[in-house]
């Protein structure tokens, strides 16, 4: 076994869980107050008004009112134009729009801006996020992200994953991601950073961190968002800073392969940008920022052009406002 | 720590230095606000749980629970029961769940129901969706609301304060639709061993319905084989569909009395899948309701005269099963429970509307136990897919049962025969 093996072996069996290893919440809820320690939740949204009802009830019965685990529910919106918000505030979430967050800083619509501008916004010493267009949600979404934070102190993040079948026999059986996972980072990881291939989920929406990483981080807020997080966290931390737990099962929208291209193509251009900036390639051409596909009618082609650009925004330790507003705490 | 045996076990209601912070937050006993023990202002305390409740019809609405198969349902009330430590906490034979709080005085028994099954199949979505303002899923009101509140019932005694005196005996009763026949509810009966004295059954809807009387009911099923048709053969015989016909113009034909008031709910037919197959076989499902026992069994030897003589004369194989039946009972509209109900639901300024029932009500009035059947909200489209209840009049259902509750505990007039 060559030791990169070892090492993702090795850390498989120490570092991955599943839900149900923190059943009991009366423990962790107690462990988690003798820690000192502060947990926020960030849901961030755009048009989600079928969903978000329902897992901001979930959360706040099972997580604040039941057992205080959770000290704020927040969902951070990129300007929805259905009932979104007025739907999580009446149950009880915090509800802010993005671009109301850090004006000075501007407002760029996408999911990564909204994960980045919650590091101001929100309170907790770990900051857990999670999607907004889960049907089958459940308390497991949080709970089986943090346990692992409060019980070790020495990780720092925490993915999940999602693949417990109804019902498996003891023997071997297949398991990974969805489809870019598995036809692009999966491969590219195992050519540039091969340990980052124990993640079974890499792309996974949920996940737990605790706030002295995500401020040193850099935010895509594209599509590339969770791939360069564990880029960089990886490079900072090593791969002990990480941990999973397998959530068992994800109901949510499927996308169509068109969407899922544009998701692979943004997802590639940060992945270079990450090799470029460590060093790993010498210099790289300079690249398209317009994905290309085809629409048929007939016997006629027609190209669809879309423009992608992964910005990125820069690590929240180096926004002055935020370390005013660090210091005043 | 909240729900642990510890601080339960000798009286769930005491407070405790014990309690985490969690427990504190919700459990304060809102005093001055419901010392008068008006519904109007029980509801506005019960309001600060919306979140704790509605996540318990979520949970109870996504897990399915056909009739028969209910034990994802029933494995969630107990645990919803175990962790507010409750006394006699168990699924029993019949497969319900069972959970008691115990008075502070004890000696009577009050027993709180909510049926656990749904009519849906497991392999359909039980996925909810949460608006704003309501919530909409498969058996949200028939039963996923009534489950809810049995589950968060013993926070909302406490949220408001309330001791009660009597024991209150908490019952998710399986098999209650259908081929059930109550027998959930008609097992917990014959083999409880104290005497209930009065009771309560929550359905999800209509708020303002009351229901204090049963009526008599037979539920059936008639089945018509007419044999295969002899191969090669256009022959204009009469399928089963041809069969079936002349049993329901027959049944239609039937006289009910409009006093009792009697009548013939013809719910399903089923016979054939194509266009030009005579089909073989054929099934009517039918249910014959009246505030008369003797009449139901009137009408149900006319169906099987009926029966008999389309086999007489169609040559073919037709039998009748009657696969439920109940009797009628009533406490009467002037009873106390009956009269304390109605005022209740005037002061929360809702029209109450008397129906009869022929659910778990029926096997209480059997046994002479005082029950009424109250509806928890309004609600749409009972039974299709998107079935859905509204969730601010929830609260005046809440307010509702916890005033009824209170009359119960401490009214003598409202205990059963013995």
């Amino acid at each position: 076994m060559n030791s990169t093996t070892k090492i993702i072996s090795d850390w498989l069996s120490t570092n991955t869980y599943h839900h149900s290893d923190f059943w009991d919440l009366e423990k962790l809820v107690e462990a988690k107050q003798e820690s000192g320690q502060k947990i926020s939740l960030c849901i961030p949204t755009l048009n989600e008004e079928k969903t978000i009802g329902k897992e901001i009830i979930i959360f706040k019965s099972e997580l604040m009112d039941r057992y205080p685990l959770v000290d704020e529910i927040a969902v951070i919106d990129s300007g929805s134009k259905d009932k979104t918000l007025e739907v999580a505030a009446s149950y009880g979430a915090d509800t802010y729009l993005s671009a109301d967050i850090l004006p000075e800083q501007g407002f760029k619509p996408g999911k990564g801006e909204n994960l980045w501008k919650a590091i101001y916004q929100l309170k907790g010493d770990i900051i857990c996020y999670v999607d907004a267009d889960i049907t089958n949600i459940h308390a497991r979404f949080v709970t089986g992200l943090v346990a692992p934070l409060i019980y070790r102190p020495e990780v720092q993040y925490v993915k999940a994953f999602y693949d417990r079948p109804l019902a498996f026999s003891e023997g071997v059986r297949p398991s990974g991601g969805g489809r870019v996972t598995e036809i692009l980072v999966r491969p590219l990881f195992s050519l540039f950073f091969p340990e980052l291939t124990a993640l079974v989920q890499p792309l996974s929406g949920e996940y737990a961190v605790r706030r002295e990483v995500l401020e040193e981080i850099p935010f895509p807020i594209g599509y590339g968002v969770e791939t360069s997080h564990l880029i960089d966290v990886y490079q900072k931390r090593g791969l002990g800073a990480f941990a999973q737990t397998d959530l068992d099962s994800r109901v949510h929208r499927n996308q169509a392969t068109t969407d899922l291209g544009k998701m692979a193509f943004g997802i590639l251009q940060s992945f270079l940008n990450r090799l470029e900036s460590n060093d790993m390639v010498k210099e790289l051409p300079d690249m398209e920022t317009i994905f290309r596909q085809f629409q048929a009618e007939g016997k006629k082609y027609e190209q669809v052009l879309k423009e992608i650009v992964e910005e990125e925004r820069p690590p929240m330790n180096t926004i002055d406002e935020y370390l005013s507003s660090r210091s005043k705490s | 720590m909240p729900f642990s045996d510890e601080i339960f076990s000798e009286n769930p209601f005491l407070p405790s230095d014990q309690t985490l912070g969690s427990e504190r937050n919700f459990m304060e006993k809102a005093k001055t606000e419901t010392e008068s023990g008006k519904p109007s202002e029980y509801r506005k305390v019960l309001e600060t749980l919306r979140e704790i409740l509605l996540a318990n019809v979520v949970m109870a609405a996504e897990i399915p629970s056909p009739t028969f198969h209910e034990e994802g349902v029933v494995e969630f009330l107990f645990n919803r029961f175990k962790e507010a430590g409750l006394n006699h906490v168990a699924i029993d034979e019949a497969g319900n769940a069972t959970g008691m709080i115990p008075g502070t005085r004890g000696g009577k028994n009050i027993l709180i129901a909510a049926h656990v099954d749904k009519i849906w199949e497991k392999k359909e979505d039980h996925t909810l969706s949460v608006s704003a303002d309501s919530m909409q899923g498969r058996g949200v009101a028939d039963n996923s609301l009534g489950v809810a509140v049995l589950a968060t019932l013993p926070i909302i005694l406490k949220k408001l304060g309330i001791e009660l005196e009597s024991n209150l005996i908490l019952l998710g009763n399986t098999c209650s639709f259908g081929r059930g026949d109550l027998a959930g509810m008609r097992f917990f009966l014959d083999h409880f061993e104290k005497d209930i004295d009065s009771a309560l059954c929550l359905e999800g809807t209509q708020l303002g319905r009351l229901s204090y009387s049963s009526m008599g009911m037979a539920r059936g099923e008639i089945v018509v084989n007419v044999g295969e048709e002899p191969e090669g053969l256009m022959m204009d015989r009469s399928s089963a569909i041809g069969s079936l016909n002349k049993i329901i113009n027959s049944i239609l034909a039937i006289e009910r009395p409009e006093k009792p008031k009697t009548s013939i709910l013809l719910g399903s037919v089923e016979s054939g899948s194509g266009y030009n197959v005579p089909p073989i076989t054929g099934r009517l499902r039918f249910e014959i309701r009246s505030e008369s026992a003797g009449v139901v069994d009137k009408v149900k030897n006319q169906i099987q005269e009926i029966v008999e003589e389309c086999q007489a004369v169609d040559q073919c194989d037709a039998t009748l099963s009657i696969l439920a039946q109940r009797s009628p009972g009533d406490i009467g509209f002037d009873h106390p429970l009956v009269r304390k109900a109605r005022e209740t639901l005037s002061e929360l300024g809702i029209k109450t509307k008397v129906a009869p029932s022929i659910s778990e009500l029926s096997a209480l009035l059997d046994k002479g136990i005082p029950a009424l059947t109250l509806g928890l909200t309004k609600g749409d489209n009972r039974h299709a897919e998107n079935e859905s209840i509204l969730i601010e009049p929830v609260f005046d259902g809440l307010a509702q049962l916890v005033s009824l509750l209170k009359f119960m505990d401490s009214s003598a007039e409202t205990t059963a025969e013995k």
